[in-house]
């Protein structure tokens, strides 16, 4: 048994329920009659749209541009009408315009399967490409990939780390994407290596997906990339870029600061993979690979569609509903959001819909007792009880001054808890008054 | 219906319910034993206990109009409290003891969780000093009732002491130079089981210690057998309700301060106390691994708990070994519970992302 790496401080070990969607190839979806796409697909500035409503787009066209330096475009995934313009709610409860889409024909899928010739690109020209591809962190936070890519004159790059953790329960769109894709996704990570020129090239991978790390392990030796594979011990919240660092490099972001700033740079597996279509077949950012799984779909699976898909088409294309569900998330079920509306768009973030009931009652919350397990949980190394008691109590300041900030939300301490506190819940609350109150 | 919440949406297993459950059978062992050493009556003394604490529970729960009876926590304060008891209690004297446990310990703070003393060390400390007497009149055990019977009438005077106030009594009396607590026993003929006698010519461990651990002697209904007790907190350790930092930062802190410093009052000096007699007598396991333990009175950090054992170690001796009481663990836990609240202040766990970046490294 070989000793597989890990981050130390804290952690927890949910049933990883992967197996659902595991077996299941990645599916094209039949093309859904409406396309939702709304314009805040990204961390940072909503993109500003260029189209108006009656204007006709063809697949991939630019239909948003970046509207300041956080922020990201925004290009059509079919061609179609657009038949209006409307407020939707994402299913992180952002509200903000959209363009609704009514795709004409489905047979025109030979655009973007011609390579282009990329190899005399300067990585100035490779970055500005990136940047008009509309690429986004796919994993979940969607920071636009041209700013994470941005190496401020002055700064190195060590370490490029790919992230193929996916920590989160349910989840398997990366892992079948690296199954598939796994030259294409060797070939973007020395893009990127190219744009950023790292001394170091990783790969950290959990232990619950040794077959993906065999397959890249035979085709680096096959072409001899300088990209080292690291399997890691399973333990959430590994696939956040924190705790990957510290497990692949032993390095600690500080607080309050971005991976660069000790020299690292973390791409999630599904990213790399656009970068690379981006860069090779001049393919915008318009489609992912979406996980819909959960114990109340028919036939969980993994899905490519395109970005402003409604939730109601995928789980369609899951086979329905088996049970009426208690609860849906878009995204994993330690750090997604829960939504109510079928008609919720993707967005490029979306790694999952998931679809769930709970068989067992949940256990009634009893007062804190002091048991540690969060703080014995939190791998910031936070004190979630007195945070939680401040919160309570009003004390937002204090909240604060108590490092409220590094909380980053992932879960283990809430999923910890005996007594069934809402810690998170009043982490985000907290920082929000904390926020408003200075 | 769909139901919109924040994250996580996923919950481990764990519920304050469970954990209180757990808690009670891991003390299941040591009961069984009791009973079965101190007869029907041991049953009956803890019966009572749990009734009234949580029956107590209860008339708050009206009070705070919230029922928390099902959370477990008064059956665990209320088993503690009757394992806490001799066998031959008056019975109004648990009473008193798990309803001061209850209302005054427990709920005057505002329930579950909000303490700052263990309820049911509370509620035994408030009766030992009560009822002195009564509290300090233990019976021997079935196993050794029947030897002592027999055997010679040396022990007499001190047939209602544990070990702990025999040895005590006897040194503050008795001619003792250069005597240990076993040669103690063996002076004065202190009665000892067969089992323990046979057991210790095969494997050359004193009888007396032996006794101690497998749980033939006088003490509380709970207390009286290291060996369940150790099974007991073992298994909390294994499925994952207490962490091992306080019972063994306890346990380990004791048998080193009692061996350094152990002989004095022996006057044999320092280095010459015994170092692992000690452990099994008195309420000292039980008090390790479910007294000290206690969530609430804890620290919260695994640093806070080795520095809150290692308290609980120092004084236990200190009492102990100086003191006028023979037993020192309820007093010692107690002690440590004030502290707690300092402890979890200045003991912090290390944050992510504040170590000074190493510049060899890179970085800035």
């Amino acid at each position: 048994m070989p000793k597989f790496l890990t981050f130390k401080k804290g952690g927890v070990h949910p049933d990883d329920m992967k197996a659902l969607s595991k077996g299941s190839p990645i599916q094209r979806i039949t093309m859904p009659k409406e396309i939702v796409i709304s314009m805040s697909q990204h961390l940072g500035a909503p993109a500003a749209c260029i189209k108006q409503k009656g204007d006709s787009v063809r697949k991939g066209e630019l239909i948003g541009e970046a509207s300041s330096f956080i922020s990201a475009n925004i290009h059509s995934p079919v061609s179609g009408k657009i038949v209006d313009i409307r407020k939707v709610t994402l299913a992180n409860s952002v509200s903000c315009d959209a363009l609704v889409i009514e795709p004409e024909s489905d047979d025109d899928d030979t655009s973007f399967e011609s390579p282009i010739d990329y190899t005399g690109f300067s990585s100035e020209e490779l970055l500005q490409k990136v940047k008009e591809s509309g690429l986004v962190g796919m994993g979940g936070a969607t920071f636009p990939m041209n700013v994470k890519l941005s190496v401020p004159i002055g700064k190195k790059v060590d370490y490029l780390v790919l992230n193929g953790v996916e920590c989160e329960p349910y989840l398997t769109a990366d892992y079948t994407l690296m199954k598939e894709k796994t030259e294409e996704i060797l070939l973007g990570a020395m893009i990127i290596a190219r744009i950023v020129n790292p001394k170091f090239i990783k790969l950290g991978i959990e232990a619950n997906k040794m077959d993906c790390v065999a397959l890249f392990n035979e085709v680096i030796e096959r072409k001899g990339y300088p990209i080292e594979v690291i399997p890691l011990k399973m333990k959430y919240p590994q696939g956040d870029e924190k705790q990957l660092l510290k497990a692949t490099t032993g390095r600690e972001i500080p607080s309050g600061k971005l991976p660069l700033d000790i020299g690292s740079i973390v791409c999630n597996v599904g990213t790399v993979y656009a970068t690379y279509q981006a860069i090779t077949f001049g393919k915008p950012l318009f489609e992912r690979v979406v996980t819909v799984s959960g114990n109340c779909i028919s036939k969980p699976g993994n899905f490519l569609a395109p970005i402003g898909t409604k939730v109601c088409d995928l789980i369609e294309a899951a086979g329905g509903f088996a049970f009426e569900p208690e609860k849906l998330i878009s995204g994993g079920p330690m750090m997604g959001f829960s939504f109510w509306d079928l008609d919720t768009p993707i967005t490029k973030g979306t790694s999952g819909i998931l679809a769930i009931r709970f068989d067992e009652k949940p256990a009634r919350q009893t007062n804190c007792i002091h048991c540690g397990k969060c703080v014995a949980a939190c791998p910031i190394g936070l004190e979630p009880t007195r945070l939680y008691n401040l919160i309570k109590n009003g004390k937002y300041a204090a909240a604060m001054a108590t490092d409220l900030m590094d909380c980053k939300e992932c879960g283990c301490c809430a999923f910890s808890c005996p007594a069934h506190l809402p810690l998170v819940q009043a982490f985000r609350m907290g920082k929000k008054l904390g926020r408003v109150k200075k | 219906m769909i139901k919109v919440s924040s994250s996580p949406h996923f919950h481990s297993k764990q519920s304050t319910s469970k954990i209180m459950y757990l808690v009670s059978i891991a003390l299941c062992p040591a009961l069984i034993w009791g009973v079965y050493s101190f007869g029907l009556r041991a049953l009956l003394v803890v019966a009572v206990s749990i009734a009234t604490s949580v029956l107590a529970e209860y008339l708050f729960g009206l009070i705070s109009k919230e029922n928390t009876i099902a959370d477990g926590s008064a059956l665990v304060t209320g088993l503690l409290v009757g394992l806490n008891m001799s066998s031959n209690v008056p019975l109004f004297i648990p009473i008193i003891a798990s309803a001061f446990a209850i209302i005054v310990v427990k709920w005057t703070f505002g329930g579950l969780g909000c303490n700052w003393m263990n309820p049911a060390l509370g509620g035994r400390v408030f009766v030992f000093f009560s009822f002195t007497s009564a509290m300090n009149h233990f019976v021997l055990p079935n196993s050794l009732a029947a030897i002592d019977r027999v055997s010679s009438a040396s022990v007499d005077s001190l047939t209602s002491a544990t070990s702990l106030t025999f040895l005590k009594t006897t040194l503050s009396t008795g001619d003792i130079s250069g005597m240990n607590a076993i040669s103690m026993f063996q002076n004065q003929n202190y009665p000892v089981t067969q089992f323990a006698q046979s057991l210790s010519e095969k494997i050359g461990i004193n009888p007396y210690t032996l006794d101690a651990f497998f749980g033939n002697m006088r003490g509380c209904i709970g207390e009286v057998s290291a060996l369940l007790l150790l099974i007991g907190g073992i298994f909390l350790i294994v499925t994952k309700v207490i962490t091992w930092h306080i019972p063994v930062s306890y346990l380990v802190s004791y048998a080193l301060f009692n061996w350094v410093f152990g002989g004095i009052p022996y006057g044999t000096g320092a280095f010459s106390g015994l170092l692992i007699d000690p452990l099994f007598r008195g309420g000292l396991m039980l008090g390790a691994f479910f007294m000290a333990t206690d969530y609430v009175t804890s620290p919260i950090t695994p640093k806070g708990r080795l520095i809150f054992g290692i308290g609980c170690g120092f004084f236990t001796f200190l009492f102990r070994s100086f003191g006028s009481l023979a037993e020192g663990v309820s007093l010692a836990i107690i002690l440590m519970n004030i502290v707690t609240p300092t402890i979890d202040r200045f003991v912090k766990p290390r944050k992510f992302g504040y170590i000074k970046p190493d510049k060899s490294k890179g970085g800035k």
